[in-house]
């Protein structure tokens, strides 16, 4: 996968409507319309966000002439996620190794915060 | 309050990585696993098959601290520091953070708070690079594993969205 590639996706990503937007196509197409909905905005705001996300390749349009319904493309989702889930599988790892040393803890000093 | 155990990790603006733990703990007791280095050598270790030869804190404003980790098996080296700018104990930690082979320009400040509530404690972790560039480096040098994501995962990271509260 090519670096400004990559950039543009994070970059899409980066705002919060548009992952909320991106979320909302998780569960299956949507017309602009109905995109607009839940968002407190003018239909034109969304749109602005729909290209940003469109130049990402993070959706496209459908065929239906009258709706143009917005739809999820996943591969390109699904790249700018594989190495978010690399770096937090490395972390869960961590963490879990952190919850065990915690348990310990716990049941050796139990009144924490006294020790000092 | 969100159970233990789910780590989520978003990227809310250009520059930033955000993880976000609740741990079935008080906090001074992830405090001290944060700055203690018997404690933190035993967890803070990355992939199988990686120990913590070097873990030296210097637990003041100004002071620094310095991990190297070493692979069991060929005895490869990975090490990195920086420097403490903030210390609210035992609920915030600033530092700056740098890799001795740093793939990305710049240095990353991190910003650790954790708040506790009914003796559970979450844990928010906020990477902020020197710019989007130096982020998406990481980004990048993080995809090469390719391993497989999962959609389930993706819902975890868009569940963060502030407009879900308003559909």
């Amino acid at each position: 996968m090519q670096a400004h590639r990559l950039d543009t996706t994070f970059a899409a990503l980066a705002h919060p409507t548009r992952r909320a937007i991106l979320a909302r196509l998780a569960s299956g197409q949507a017309s602009v319309t109905e995109l607009a909905q839940p968002f407190a905005m003018s239909q034109p705001a969304i749109s602005k966000h729909l290209k940003v996300l469109e130049r990402a390749g993070l959706i496209s349009r459908g065929r239906d002439a009258q709706r143009r319904p917005r739809r999820l493309e996943p591969k390109r989702l699904g790249e700018a996620t594989k190495w978010l889930e690399r770096y937090r599988r490395l972390w869960e790892g961590n963490y879990q190794r952190l919850d065990a040393l915690l348990h310990e803890l716990k049941t050796t000093q139990p009144t924490p915060g006294d020790d000092r | 309050m969100k159970s233990a155990g789910t780590l989520t990790l978003t990227t809310p603006g250009e520059r930033e990585l955000v993880m976000t733990r609740v741990f079935d703990a008080p906090r001074q007791l992830v405090f001290d696993a944060h700055t203690k280095p018997e404690l933190v050598r035993r967890w803070l270790l990355g992939p199988p098959g990686w120990s913590m030869p070097v873990c030296d804190i210097d637990l003041r404003v100004g002071g620094t601290y310095r991990y190297v980790w070493q692979h069991d098996r060929d005895g490869t080296k990975m090490g990195m520091g920086g420097v403490y700018r903030e210390i609210v104990a035992p609920e915030r930690i600033v530092n700056t953070e740098r890799f001795d082979q740093a793939w990305y320009p710049g240095e990353a400040l991190g910003t650790l708070i954790l708040v506790e509530q009914g003796g559970r404690t979450t844990l928010t972790y906020t990477m902020r690079y020197e710019s989007r560039a130096a982020r998406d480096a990481v980004i990048k040098s993080n995809m090469e594993s390719g391993v497989t994501a999962s959609y389930d995962r993706l819902a975890e990271l868009l569940a963060t969205t502030p407009a879900r509260g308003r559909v």
